[in-house]
This record gives C-alpha cells, sequence and structure tokens, in this order.
C-alpha cells in the first residue's frame, strides 16, 4: 500500500508536495503574487530533501539556473505569474531547444503588465503555446482543485522527463489559493518516469545527445557522468555540435514539434461530465470548469441535457476529444477567463457546423455559473 | 602526461575568430590548465552564452552547456548546485557577460557560487559587427558610436570585487604564461573567481580606433599593462589608461553550496 496522507490546504502548497513526491529536488525563482507560496514552500521542504532552492535575482536567471540544474542530473521546477512568464520565455525556448526538461508553474493573474496584480485570469493560455519565438510545440496542463494540483504535479513532472521539454502547469489564483482537501498518495517508483538513460555499453564514439533516429528524445545523462554531454540553444546536430545547414535546420523545427504533436494521445488528459447524452456543452479548463459544473447540474435540474468536457491538458488541444464534443452537439459553450482564447481554438475544429458560444469574464473575479448560464441564453 | 590537447576538438578547427584575435590564445590557455591539474575531463562543465568568446565551447572536449546572450552564469549557477563536485567552468565576452549579463555577474559574486568566470574583453560586440558594450572606453569609435562614446565604461575587476568575489583577476591575451597561472588559481579557488583577459578585436575596435594590426594593437595592451604589486604605488592619474594586470582579490569566503549544505544537514539530523 502506498503512502497517503490528507492535508487541507491551498492549491500551491499541494503543487510544492506534488513537485517533491516526483522527486524534484531544485527550485530557482523570483518571488510574484500570486505564485509566492510555491517559493516559501519549496525554500522549507527541499533541503528537507536533500534539494537546493535558490532565489535568482530575476525570472531570467531562474529559468537559466533550471535547465542548469536538470543538466546536473536535478529535477527542477519554479513558480511564477503573468510579467515573470513573460521574461522566462528567453530561457524556456533555450529549454526546448536544449531538450531540457523542468517544470514551470504559472499562477495566472489578470494582465497585462502589472494588471490587477492579485487577481485571477486565464490569459496567458495563448503566450504558454505562442511566447516563445520560433515553431516549436509545448506541453501544459492545466488544474481545476487542490487535488489536481498535487496529481498533475507529478504527471507534469513526468511529461517533461519523458519528452525532454519543459513543461508549463498553468493554474491560476482561484486555484492557487483554494483550500481543500487533498489525498496525497506517495507515488509508487512505477509511476514517476525518470528521463531516459543510454545503455551501459554505449560508447563515446556512438553517443548522440540529439539522435533524430526517432520522434522521440535522444536519452539524456547528467554531466559530470561516463559520458560527456553537450546542449546548446543553437541549432545542431545529433552531437549537439553547431549545425547551421538548412537540412539539418528544417530537421530540427520539425523534430521539436513532431516529438509533441505526434504524441497528443499519450499527453492529453480530458475529463467528462455529464457528456454522454448532452445536447449542450461546455468545453473549459481551469478554475472556470468548478463554475461550469454547477451550470451543468442546474440545466439538468431543469432538464436540460448539458454536460461538460475539461481539458486539463491544454496544449498540445485534445482534438479529437474537441472534435467528438463539436461533432455530437448542437451548441457549444467555452466559459473561460479571458476573451476568448480556448474559444477560437475549438472553432478552429469547428467543420461541425455547431454553434460556439463565449462566455468571458475579465474583471479580475471567478467566472460564475448565472454568467455561464446567461451566455447560452442570450442565444 | 596530459596535454592541452587531450581537451581539444581538433577537427572543429581552424576556429571561428578572426586572424589576431585573442580568444584562441585563451581557448589554448584554458586547455592547458585542465592538461596542468590533470583533470578528468568528465568533471568539468563548460557553460558558455552568445558572442565571438562564447564559441570557445566549440572547440573543447568536455561537458558543454551553450546557453543564451547573458545568462550563461545564471545557468551555470544551477549546475554549480545541480552537482557541487563538478568543474564549472564559464565563458563570457565583455557584452555577454557584463552588459546584457551584468545582473547575473553580480548577483553570482555575492553569492560566491563555486564556479571560475572568464571575461574575455576586447571593448566591443565583435560577433554582431563591433558596436559598443558596457566595457567600451569613453570617447572611443564603434560602429554605433561613429561620433565618440560618450558613456562611462565599466572596471570589470572593481565590479566584481565590489559585488563580493572572491577571486578577482586580470590578464592579456599578450601574456599566455601570466593567464594561465590566473586561471588556474581560480580554478582551485573554492568559491566565484573571475578572471578578466584583454583581447584585441583588429577587425572591428582596432579598425574604428585606428591601433593598427593585431600585433600593433598586442603592443599597445602590452605597454598599457602594469603589474599590480607595481599598480598600488602608482596615483590614480598615473594609473589613467592602464591595465592592471595580476591577482587582484584572493580572499577566503565560504562558497554558497558549502553554506546551504549546512542547512541541508541540519534539517536532515534526526532522519
Amino acid at each position: 500500500m502506498s503512502k497517503s496522507v490528507k492535508k487541507f490546504i491551498e492549491g500551491n502548497n499541494a503543487i510544492v508536495d506534488g513537485a517533491i513526491a516526483a522527486g524534484a529536488r531544485f527550485y530557482a525563482g523570483y518571488p510574484i503574487s500570486p505564485s509566492s507560496e510555491i517559493a516559501e514552500g519549496a525554500a522549507k521542504e527541499l533541503p528537507r530533501h536533500g534539494g537546493v532552492y535558490i532565489q535568482m535575482e530575476d525570472e531570467i536567471s531562474s529559468m537559466a539556473a533550471l535547465l542548469g540544474a536538470s543538466l546536473a542530473g536535478k529535477k527542477s521546477f519554479t513558480a511564477t505569474s503573468g510579467p515573470g512568464f513573460s521574461l522566462m520565455q528567453e530561457n524556456l525556448g533555450l529549454g526546448i531547444m536544449s531538450e531540457i526538461p523542468t517544470v514551470i508553474f504559472d499562477v495566472q493573474r489578470s494582465g497585462p503588465s502589472t494588471g490587477a496584480a492579485t487577481k485571477p485570469a486565464q490569459a496567458d493560455i495563448m503566450q504558454a503555446r505562442y511566447g516563445v519565438h520560433g515553431d516549436h510545440s509545448i506541453i501544459a496542463l492545466s488544474p481545476s482543485s487542490v487535488q489536481d494540483c498535487y496529481d498533475l504535479s507529478i504527471v507534469a513532472f513526468n511529461l517533461a522527463e519523458k519528452y525532454r521539454t519543459p513543461v508549463l502547469f498553468m493554474t491560476d489564483e482561484v486555484i492557487g489559493h483554494l483550500r481543500e482537501t487533498v489525498t496525497e498518495v506517495e507515488p509508487d517508483p512505477s509511476q514517476i518516469f525518470n528521463r531516459v538513460q543510454p545503455g551501459e555499453d554505449v560508447t563515446q564514439a556512438e553517443f548522440r545527445p540529439y539522435s533524430f533516429s526517432s520522434n522521440m528524445p535522444a536519452p539524456m545523462p547528467a554531466v559530470g557522468g561516463r559520458l560527456l554531454m553537450r546542449t546548446t540553444g543553437s541549432t545542431h546536430d545529433e552531437k549537439g555540435e553547431f549545425g547551421p545547414g538548412p537540412a539539418n535546420i528544417d530537421r530540427v523545427t520539425h523534430y521539436l514539434t513532431d516529438k509533441i504533436e505526434k504524441n497528443v494521445d499519450d499527453i492529453t488528459i480530458t475529463r467528462s461530465y455529464q457528456l454522454e447524452d448532452a445536447e449542450v456543452a461546455f468545453i473549459t479548463f481551469g478554475c472556470s470548469v468548478r463554475s461550469t459544473m454547477t451550470a451543468v447540474d442546474i440545466l439538468r435540474a431543469k432538464g436540460v441535457k448539458a454536460g461538460m468536457l475539461q481539458l486539463v491538458t491544454i496544449w498540445p488541444m485534445p482534438e479529437k476529444a474537441i472534435r467528438a464534443v463539436l461533432s455530437k452537439v448542437e451548441t457549444v459553450v467555452v466559459p473561460e477567463m479571458n476573451l476568448g482564447q480556448l474559444a477560437g481554438e475549438v472553432r478552429k475544429f469547428n467543420d461541425y457546423g455547431c454553434k460556439v458560444i463565449q462566455a468571458n469574464r475579465t474583471d479580475g473575479v471567478l467566472i460564475t455559473p448565472k454568467q455561464i448560464l446567461d451566455r447560452l441564453e442570450e442565444k | 602526461m596530459a596535454t592541452y590537447k587531450d581537451y581539444m576538438l581538433f577537427d572543429k578547427l581552424p576556429h571561428t575568430w578572426c586572424a589576431g584575435c585573442g580568444d584562441g590564445i585563451i581557448l589554448q590557455s584554458i586547455a592547458a590548465v585542465f592538461a596542468e591539474m590533470e583533470l578528468d575531463k568528465h568533471d568539468i562543465t563548460l557553460v558558455s552564452g552568445i558572442g565571438c568568446f562564447g564559441r570557445v565551447d566549440d572547440y573543447l572536449d568536455i561537458n558543454c552547456m551553450h546557453v543564451t546572450h547573458g545568462r550563461a552564469l545564471a545557468a551555470a549557477t544551477g549546475v554549480a548546485l545541480g552537482n557541487p563536485e563538478l568543474n564549472v567552468l564559464v565563458t563570457m565576452g565583455d557584452g555577454d557577460g557584463t552588459t546584457i549579463g551584468g545582473n547575473h555577474l553580480i548577483h553570482c559574486a555575492r553569492r560566491n557560487i563555486d564556479l571560475t568566470a572568464i571575461i574575455a574583453n576586447n571593448y566591443n560586440y565583435g560577433q554582431t559587427g563591433g558596436q559598443y558594450s558596457g566595457t567600451t572606453p569613453t570617447d572611443s569609435i564603434t560602429s554605433t558610436s561613429p561620433y565618440g562614446h560618450i558613456e562611462q565604461n565599466f572596471d570589470i575587476c572593481k565590479l566584481a570585487e565590489a559585488a563580493g568575489a572572491s577571486y578577482v583577476a586580470r590578464s592579456t591575451a599578450y601574456n599566455p604564461v601570466q593567464m594561465r597561472k590566473l586561471i588556474r588559481g581560480g580554478m582551485e579557488h573554492k568559491g566565484f573567481a573571475l578572471i578578466e583577459v584583454m583581447v584585441a578585436c583588429p577587425t572591428h575596435y582596432g579598425r574604428y580606433n585606428r591601433q593598427g594590426e593585431a600585433a600593433d594593437m598586442m603592443k599597445l595592451m602590452n605597454e598599457q599593462s602594469v603589474p599590480v604589486e607595481k599598480a598600488r604605488t602608482m596615483t590614480e592619474e598615473e594609473l589613467e589608461g592602464r591595465i592592471v594586470t595580476g591577482l587582484l582579490v584572493d580572499k577566503d569566503r565560504e562558497d554558497y553550496y558549502t553554506k546551504y549544505k549546512k542547512i541541508i544537514d541540519a534539517q536532515n539530523m534526526d532522519k
């Protein structure tokens, strides 16, 4: 039996517990509301597990330090919010290009810039996908409960290790500061994915830190081990050496996108609520899930066949699940705390003439079931 | 006996640097220090940024992490704390290390992270065509200061010392013997070590400022050099325009991880 404890804590606290349970042993960050509880928890807990917490001079250096520690063999993570997330984009790109795993927890707040600093929003969805310059793909998860903050943190580290890439955890102020009961089950070692290591018989001459022989990343030894390791933010060949030839640039560009986009089924997680016989469907994520579930219940009580698709993985988009809904119902409502970032993605897949309605709230207050239902009635 | 050749990737030569550039002299010095210290190449990790001297990792057969412009010291902080057993070396130019990366430099020095930073100072951004950097001397001409540079330049070593660096040294590409000694001293030093090496950029800075050929620039560099022992007897006016070389700061100060390890140990005493 796995060890398990029940706690009554905030989402931000559960993230620290989940990260440590996943094996994370290095945190570099810069304090920012509403994510600071994650930094404080990491500062307290990491040394107790032999790990290191360091507060860097900014989010640029934090992101760089995460990649350095990860290359030295430590699972690493940070937490931030809007302005800090913007500063991290530069070295997030380095992590993607160098294929170095790490996890970034973005506790989203109202923006742009300082915005309404501690008020919730879900408006970094497009920045998560496209904030880094250049073609690439990204993995991003979004929790809707404190339980998710613990469980999905473990999933986030596993995906980062498996796909050798930075993974984004797009939570928000509502879930970050929400206090509820969580059951923290210590994962069995078989549930923890550690980056693949080269075989013991692989020689330095044979070793390729960026083998392009498959759609999955090459094994990744830590620096300081038996094999010399070479990583770079430059377009590289299989040895990790500068490779700016046209064919190689094209190959790297496709590879970095394909390793995620061609494994969508393995990566994406969705949840259905009352969706089976639904005639009206909601597609949503993160804190908006809470209000949407109540909206579904209200409609069901009135005899309306309503249901909800929750995107636990928001990048890559769970296209199949979204298409399954669009092809089945006449009306889809997309509740979200931004001006329609997810709705635009849903429309991209709408080859079925389904009516897609937006339910948006951007005033820094959690969207309510009534607001969601009002949008449905207006149509 | 190991030689510098054991740490080099000869199939990558000839190097990318211009004729007369001093970066190659530093490259050989670094590899020679590895050999002198008989280091296992697996225990060395070099972190480099972007710029002419950031390309030094292309030619070294050790662990290499080539990162973004200005962020080498930040990434190296992660490497050094991720595995404190490693010998971490960071190579940067003046633009990379002290201009875009200036904030990381002072904080890395203040924290006393156990690594060795080598900054090649050629007074300008060579790789992008000779624009002015944070170390470009006042009044000099660069491609972006065509009417003379009006800004005050940084003294990298004074900056590092003020930030709390426990080992600070300066040498020039004219004096590889001294350079090797100082780099070795930095690598043997426990804590943050910075070695500034003056190098000529005959392609840009030298041409714009009519300093002649590479050899003329090297001679000028040598004429400007003053050993730190002698400099201590000179007035500020006498030191104007001179390059003070040698070991400038060498202090015993507990490094970051040694301190942090005490916290780890204290938190795990009853386990």
